[in-house]
């Protein structure tokens, strides 16, 4: 039985809206005019125990609607979902307690207390036992090397170790799912790898699921199996990242340098994208053409000196799938 | 029961520990209130002079109001401000978040800001008007002990019940800020505040056919009630009476907090990130 089911969840926001000027000010103070702004509809799938998701799309498209109802804190205008077993705008309090949520933009850590004091009042929070807190703690403070901030307060930490704070917090109760919204934002290269690695590890080593949302297509590429893509409130796309990007952009470019200057080099199955000198790049669609035969094609035929094969950028294929779907940020 | 309460205690001591960081702003509190009462002393005092009986003597109008001054800070005179500015910014649906009934966070939040503030603040006011007044030349105008040990133990008792009505008050401008979205809309409850607890005239001075009315409203409990009890003007069935008014308002204004917090919660909207 999947553990997380949501079906055909709508969100729409009432937003007070008034005419410019002075005169609409006032106009305002006798009627107020709403405008509706559909965040979410229809939107439906379901999480087995154990998966890794990601969730992709524009700002405005809806990724964060969605982790906040899954987590109890924003309650839907239509459709239901469950999380092992509980509607959480329902029972909020007993679904909270058994998931673990960290937003990239907000802070659930107190701003004045050392960190320590902070994972103290969570533990009695959560009414976690003291043996099983000590464990816990000492695990994620030797994984997330937090021994060295544990008695700085938050508020003299940088972005990336209250991030790493902030995780570590979210976990010491033992969720068995975590919502992750923009994790990486504004994190450097270097925390933005260990923190991938980190979320990797413990959804490898302990099972926990996993539910992410990102505009770091990169964190994509290293964490999730599966990709849903949400525009405009809809879901576009629910499937592997492999198959996102061959649907999308099924050609892979082969880069060759050649060793001397070959004029109008034609290859079979391959087209020419560009070149520069001696160097010229090759489309060629996968399903048609593996890439070991083409290679083979052109050292037979020419002198090489270097030759590479790549997939395209992942931004670009992601702002390809927006374009055809028109869910552009408006 | 203790497993129950451990995450509402917890928040209590960690707010109660931050809120006695504050002590410059308690020792100018301090000074303004010792200020204040010796004026308000003054004033009645002059009030005083040439009338005939009235129902409170002055040494024990002098001393209710240097027991005004020394629990200033647990009237419940505005909502807690990280809460309102939490509204305003949407982390207060944040907290929700936490396995915990918001209504008993936000009142042991409360209980913690009304305790803290005013055990900064009651010890040395008594130090100044109970302990050095008396050897200056204002000593007729000295904070006097309780009239009894039963009357001193039934104050601690009533003064308890205050701090936990008082926060229940808290509670319920917090909700009236997130239910309005505006961070000020509580500053008219201080009105009421002042007058029907007995701040700025003691009850006991208002009219007599009021009187049972004035016993009997929410904010008697807040000041007039235990400092009666304090100086012996309400023992006996009286006090008990006094008691159970407190008791019964903080029963009456749980109930209804919570239910309207949960209706509150359940349409706060947080858009975007």
């Amino acid at each position: 039985m999947a553990q997380i089911t949501v079906e055909n969840l709508g969100k729409i926001y009432r937003v007070a809206a008034r005419d410019p000027g002075l005169a609409g000010a006032f106009r305002g103070l006798f009627r107020r005019r709403h405008n509706e702004v559909v965040a979410l509809d229809q939107v439906s799938f379901s999480l087995e125990r154990g998966e890794l998701l990601g969730f992709i799309g524009p700002n405005g498209a809806g990724k964060s609607t969605t982790i906040k109802i899954l987590s109890g804190i924003l309650r839907p205008s239509a459709g239901r979902c469950e999380v092992d077993g509980l509607v959480p705008w329902e029972s909020r309090i007993a679904h909270v307690a058994r998931i673990g949520v960290v937003f990239g933009q907000r802070t659930q850590l107190w701003w004045d207390l050392p960190i320590v004091e902070s994972f103290e009042l969570l533990r009695d929070i959560y009414r976690v036992g003291q043996a099983d807190y000590l464990r816990m703690k000492d695990r994620l403070v030797d994984m997330l090397k937090l021994s060295p901030v544990l008695d700085t307060p938050l508020r003299q930490l940088s972005l990336g170790q209250r991030m790493r704070c902030e995780i570590a917090a979210a976990l010491l109760h033992r969720p068995r799912v975590l919502f992750l919204d923009e994790p990486t934002i504004g994190l450097d290269a270097v925390s933005k790898l260990a923190l991938r690695d980190f979320v990797k590890e413990l959804n490898r080593d302990e099972g926990v699921t996993v539910l992410l949302t990102t505009h770091d297509m990169h964190d994509i590429e290293a964490l999730a199996r599966r990709v849903i893509i949400i525009g405009n409130g809809k879901v576009l796309r629910d499937s592997s990242f492999e198959a996102m990007r061959n649907e999308v952009l099924g050609e892979r470019r082969l880069i060759v340098d050649f060793a001397d200057d070959v004029g109008d080099v034609t290859v079979e199955g391959a087209e020419i994208r560009s070149r520069d000198g001696r160097t010229v790049e090759f489309g060629f669609d996968r399903a048609k053409t593996a890439a070991h035969t083409l290679i083979a094609r052109v050292a037979a035929a020419h002198e090489v000196a270097d030759m590479r094969v790549e997939d395209p950028k992942i931004e670009e294929v992601i702002a390809r799938f927006y374009a055809m779907h028109g869910a552009v940020d408006a | 029961m203790s497993a129950v309460a451990l995450p509402y205690l917890a928040v209590l001591r960690a707010r109660f520990a931050l809120m006695l960081q504050y002590r410059t702003a308690a020792w100018a509190g301090v000074a303004t209130q010792f200020w204040f009462g010796a004026i308000r002393v003054m004033t009645l005092a002059a009030f005083y002079v040439g009338t005939g009986r009235q129902p409170l003597n002055l040494p024990q109008v002098v001393t209710y109001i240097w027991l005004g001054q020394a629990f200033l800070a647990m009237l419940p005179w505005a909502a807690d401000a990280e809460i309102a500015a939490g509204v305003e910014s949407g982390n207060v649906g944040y907290e929700r978040l936490r396995p915990v009934d918001t209504y008993f966070l936000w009142f042991a939040r409360a209980l913690a800001w009304r305790v803290a503030n005013t055990s900064l603040r009651a010890g040395p006011v008594f130090v100044l008007a109970a302990v050095l007044l008396p050897f200056t030349a204002m000593a007729a105008w000295r904070w006097r002990l309780p009239a009894d040990s039963a009357a001193a133990a039934l104050f601690v008792l009533s003064i308890a019940l205050t701090a936990v009505l008082s926060s229940a008050m808290t509670v319920l401008l917090n909700i009236v800020v997130a239910a309005g979205r505006t961070p000020r809309v509580a500053s008219f409850a201080m009105a009421f505040v002042n007058l029907f607890s007995g701040l700025i005239i003691p009850l006991a001075l208002f009219p007599d056919w009021a009187q049972s009315a004035l016993l009997w409203q929410p904010f008697a409990g807040l000041a007039d009630i235990p400092y009666r009890i304090y100086f012996g003007a309400l023992s006996g069935g009286k006090a008990a009476e006094g008691i159970a008014a407190q008791a019964m308002w903080i029963v009456l204004l749980t109930l209804f907090g919570r239910w309207w917090l949960n209706r509150v919660m359940a349409r706060i909207d947080m858009q975007g990130s």
